[in-house]
């Protein structure tokens, strides 16, 4: 996959250190007529996430009689790629939905809510590598808004190998031509991973390396994330 | 109920069926066994028993790789093999499933993509990977990937004439480099289990796919399951990985 040389003098491509996050924005409630919902960027790359519920959850057989149900679907906007991504889900996607619900039952309270559902969407607008975890930030952030009870926010970053070096939060170019990438989700307070996945080719100590980068990175990411939330309650 | 005593069993230190924590199901593989194929294998792990066919088409590269023949892995997950299933599209857990089988033969450049390019930017081979399960007793996961690197390396890539492919005759076989082994460590409480059965996989916490190339590289990881699995976890779940993989390679 490598074409391109990703680091000159121990910088990479946009500038940036090998352990150094792109430029963070988050912004709360960009959809007011969800029940909770955010607004995440790492660099250009940008999620939009909402949360509807707890609602009612049709059809019934669907109903759970002793827990509640998360859904999440993830998606790209078409343009929000250089070539057109085609509209609707793709097994991609498909697969990203799965991880990203798998990411968050660990935090919620599930049980609290009986035969309903909590809705999360993530809306990827412009896409720049990381998408995914963008959007478990943004969705992490939207829950939280939304007032579900929740264990820990959870927090997410990826990383991965570029020109034999470590690196964390990969941008597009880097993912393309990465000798591994890897995503990564834990709950901060808890110290527990709640994604893991990988692709490329790393030895079993890379791994280990690369989880200590991730769980420090994500521990930045959660003082922006608390920031954001505490700033937003304040006066109220 | 047959769920409780398995867990209960597991907190003892045994399992349902007498197996240890690291001992797979008696492991069945039949090579080559579907003959309008270019390459398949049919896998039984304990009751757990998939197909996997290999089919070669003559295909244009994706614009990004030219010079590259393509690979497209697929699982069915047919309502014949358990009342679990539908018909329909496939489902959240058959497209992961085939992704997860994807990265292992993808990432660790198993196949030697660029040796199937016949006119670059025009023609190349591209290599289709079916999985179908046939009975779901427990762990589709390693089975289907155990069945994919199988029917693997007995494909062959067909002969050409005039540009067209002349069914039922070989030219050489597929040029592979590797056999990635997937191992898939499930987490009971504080326990870890290879290879779960039916029962035992009700009630997993979380597992841990990996991929394990020859060379000991790990390919790809993909966390699964509703609970979350703890740092030094990852540790102990790749060297069980490791370890299994080698035992599996000898069977491939």
């Amino acid at each position: 996959m490598k074409e391109e040389k990703l680091l000159i003098d121990g910088k990479r491509i946009d500038g940036r250190l090998p352990e150094q996050l792109r430029d963070i924005g988050m912004k709360l409630n960009a959809v007011t007529t969800s029940n909770g919902s955010a607004e995440v960027r790492f660099g250009r790359t940008t999620a939009i996430a909402s949360v509807h519920g707890p609602r009612a959850l049709y059809p019934r057989f669907l109903q759970e009689s002793d827990t509640g149900i998360l859904r999440t679907r993830y998606n790209m906007a078409p343009f929000s790629v250089n070539d057109r991504k085609s509209p609707g889900p793709d097994r991609r996607s498909t697969e990203i939905s799965k991880v990203i619900r798998l990411a968050f039952e660990p935090a919620i309270f599930l049980e609290d809510f009986p035969k309903v559902t909590i809705d999360g969407f993530v809306e990827i607008v412009e896409a720049d590598g990381s998408t995914r975890v963008t959007g478990i930030n943004a969705l992490s952030l939207a829950l939280a808004v939304a007032g579900i009870p929740m264990k820990d926010l959870v927090v997410a970053c990826s990383i991965g190998k570029i020109d034999g070096v470590l690196v964390v939060d990969l941008n597009g170019r880097e993912d393309n031509n990465s000798e591994a990438d890897m995503a990564f989700a834990m709950l901060p307070n808890k110290e527990v991973i709640s994604l893991l996945q990988m692709d490329g080719a790393l030895t079993k100590d890379e791994i280990l390396k690369l989880l200590q980068l991730a769980k420090e990175s994500c521990m930045k990411i959660y003082e922006i994330q608390k920031k954001v939330l505490k700033e937003s309650y304040k006066g109220e | 109920m047959e769920e409780t005593y398995a867990l209960e069993l597991i907190q003892k230190g045994k399992r349902i069926d007498g197996r240890k924590f690291n001992e797979f199901r008696n492991i069945e593989i039949n090579a080559n066994v579907i003959s309008t194929a270019e390459g398949s294998a049919r896998v039984r792990i304990g009751d757990t028993e998939v197909i996997a066919g290999v089919k070669i088409a003559v295909g244009k590269p994706f614009p990004d790789t030219p010079n590259k023949g393509i690979l497209v892995v697929n699982a069915e997950f047919t309502p014949l093999a358990s009342p679990e299933f539908e018909s329909g599209p496939p489902s959240e857990n058959a497209v992961e499933l085939a992704r997860i089988v994807d990265r292992g033969i993808r990432e660790s450049e198993t196949i030697e993509l660029d040796k199937l390019c016949l006119v670059e930017g025009e023609k190349v081979f591209s290599t289709f990977v079916d999985i179908h399960i046939i009975n779901h007793q427990g762990n589709l996961q390693d089975a289907a990937a155990l069945a994919a690197v199988v029917a693997l390396r007995n494909a062959r890539l067909p002969k050409l004439e005039n540009d067209g492919i002349v069914r039922g005759e070989y030219d050489k076989p597929l040029p592979l480099k590797f056999a990635p082994i997937n191992v898939t460590v499930s987490k009971v409480g504080e326990n870890f289990i290879l290879d779960p059965n039916y029962e035992e996989e009700k009630i997993l916490d979380s597992k841990l796919s990996i991929s394990v190339r020859d060379d000991d590289k790990i390919c790809a990881l993909q966390k699964q399951g509703r609970k979350e699995i703890k740092f030094e976890d990852v540790e102990k779940m790749i060297d069980m990985a490791m370890e299994k993989s080698k035992e599996l390679r000898k069977l491939v």
